[in-house]
């Protein structure tokens, strides 16, 4: 898993940032899972365990925990792909209700 | 060593004494001449370089930085067309800090379309943020590669070499190549502190909050402030080992001039003669070269405008509603200082029409018939 507790990076002045525009530290304060609509549930019932949908994700935020897919809705952002590409249809869509 | 060479080869042996390590190009007249003699350099082993060849000036300058970013000094040259296509990769490379060198050629920008020179090309980059110099021999082509290259480095802006289509870029003139020893002692290689590589992997150029951003921006200007004290210093360690000073200016009989041509380019060259000619006849003329226009030398050009009676401003360019911009530069130097001298500004030799020792006669009768300076830009040459 990626590591959740990096802080964001707010630098104080002019002096103390790099003169280059690069990256600094990691952006997985960013929790982009805040912007989804729908969200993929998996069906264990159904599911063959083949790893598509881990491959598929562009995120990337699924994991293979103990040989299952796992959704990191910190960072899903519900585009679906895995349930378009879920070879069992076991990836259902569902409507975050806030 | 002295070899007669041209000014598109003037720019691949600065690149070569320069040690740059990748060079990046698509052909345009004229500056394929310049990656030609590059590559050939590249292909007998005399340059250790990789020549990337690209398909477009877009990709050109895009592979520079890439270069760059991953620590290598990149060099490309361009004229016109090609260079406003570059423009977007322009901004990303100052906007990153990459500090790559360029050579363009000045040549006029189409339709019509052209191969002769004026400065609009170079002149419509002005605001990218790289460091431009205007050259008016071959020697100071070589020599200026060399410098911009320790400046930019120096201070991680990239810097536009710049000279004259034909007037300069195919014609031969001797010049003194400096020894590679020498070079190597004034330009060490290219240590970022910053760079890309598999050991500290880095994304470069990404998305910048406002609560960055204009910090980022004000960096670069404070830094290019920096810049005419570097240019100056540079310039006379490089006259210490090489016995040529580079400076922003160079200024021709200003001390005591009643009129000051302020020229660019190899117009400069051409206005000395015209200088000589006009003190003959008891005109005590002078002529003021602006070499470096990014950053504006606005306290040199001060200095030497202060002690005269009028300054006229020849342009090889034009910024169409407002009139010849390194006029508009000049009065901005000037504006608010008390003692300085009216300023004339006159437009002359685009699409590469001679500017000729008469047009400065003509320049000078104007602006010595006239009290004041008038809004109206004054056209030289041009048949009405």
């Amino acid at each position: 898993m990626r590591p959740k507790k990096a802080k964001k990076i707010v630098f104080k002045s002019a002096e103390e940032m790099p003169l280059m525009i690069c990256s600094v530290g990691h952006q997985t304060h960013n929790l982009t899972g805040a912007w989804r609509n729908i969200r993929p549930e998996v069906d264990r019932s159904k599911c063959i365990k083949c790893g598509i949908c881990w491959k598929f994700c562009p995120e990337p935020c699924i994991e293979i925990v103990d040989e299952w897919p796992v959704v990191d809705y910190d960072y899903c952002k519900g585009c679906g792909i895995c349930a378009e590409e879920c070879p069992q249809k076991c990836i259902v869509m569902v409507e975050e209700r806030k | 060593m002295r070899k007669v060479m041209m000014g598109n080869h003037a720019l691949s042996y600065g690149a070569m004494l320069s040690r740059a390590q990748v060079i990046s190009a698509y052909p345009i007249t004229p500056q394929t001449q310049v990656v030609e003699l590059l590559s050939e350099m590249c292909a007998d082993g005399t340059l250790d370089a990789e020549f990337i060849k690209v398909e477009s000036e877009h990709s050109a300058m895009a592979s520079c930085i890439g270069a760059s970013v991953a620590g290598a000094r990149a060099f490309t040259a361009t004229s016109s067309q090609g260079l406003a296509l570059m423009h977007e990769m322009l901004h990303w490379a100052a906007g990153g800090r990459h500090p790559i060198v360029m050579g363009n050629i000045n040549r006029s920008m189409a339709p019509g379309w052209s191969i002769w020179t004026d400065q609009n090309d170079s002149l419509s980059q002005r605001d990218t943020g790289w460091m431009q110099f205007y050259c008016s021999s071959n020697q100071e082509v070589v020599d200026t590669v060399i410098q911009g290259f320790k400046v930019a480095e120096a201070l991680m802006i990239p810097a536009m070499i710049i000279l004259d289509a034909f007037a300069l870029s195919h014609t031969y003139e001797v010049v003194d190549v400096p020894d590679q020893k020498l070079v190597d002692l004034y330009l060490p290689p290219f240590k970022p502190a910053i760079k890309l590589t598999p050991a500290d992997p880095r994304a470069f150029g990404g998305l910048t909050g406002s609560e960055h951003y204009m910090e980022l921006r004000y960096k670069l200007q404070k830094d290019m402030e920096k810049a005419p004290a570097l240019i100056e210093e540079t310039g006379r360690e490089y006259g210490k080992l090489f016995g040529r000073e580079l400076g922003l200016i160079d200024p021709y009989k200003c001390e005591d001039a009643e009129l000051i041509f302020v020229t660019s380019g190899t117009a400069g060259f051409t206005a000395r003669v015209a200088v000589d000619e006009l003190r003959a006849s008891g005109v005590k003329a002078g002529n003021l070269r602006i070499k470096v226009f990014r950053p504006f030398p606005f306290d040199r050009v001060r200095e030497i405008l202060a002690g005269a009676k009028k300054a006229a401003v020849v342009d090889r360019n034009c910024s169409y509603g407002a009139g010849g911009i390194f006029y508009q530069e000049v009065k901005s130097a000037v504006y608010g200082r008390p003692g300085m001298p009216p300023l004339f500004g006159y437009i002359a030799g685009l699409g590469g029409r001679d500017i000729m020792v008469d047009s400065f006669k003509e320049v000078a009768a104007d602006a010595l018939a006239k009290d004041r300076a008038e809004e109206e830009i004054v056209w030289i040459g041009v048949k009405k």
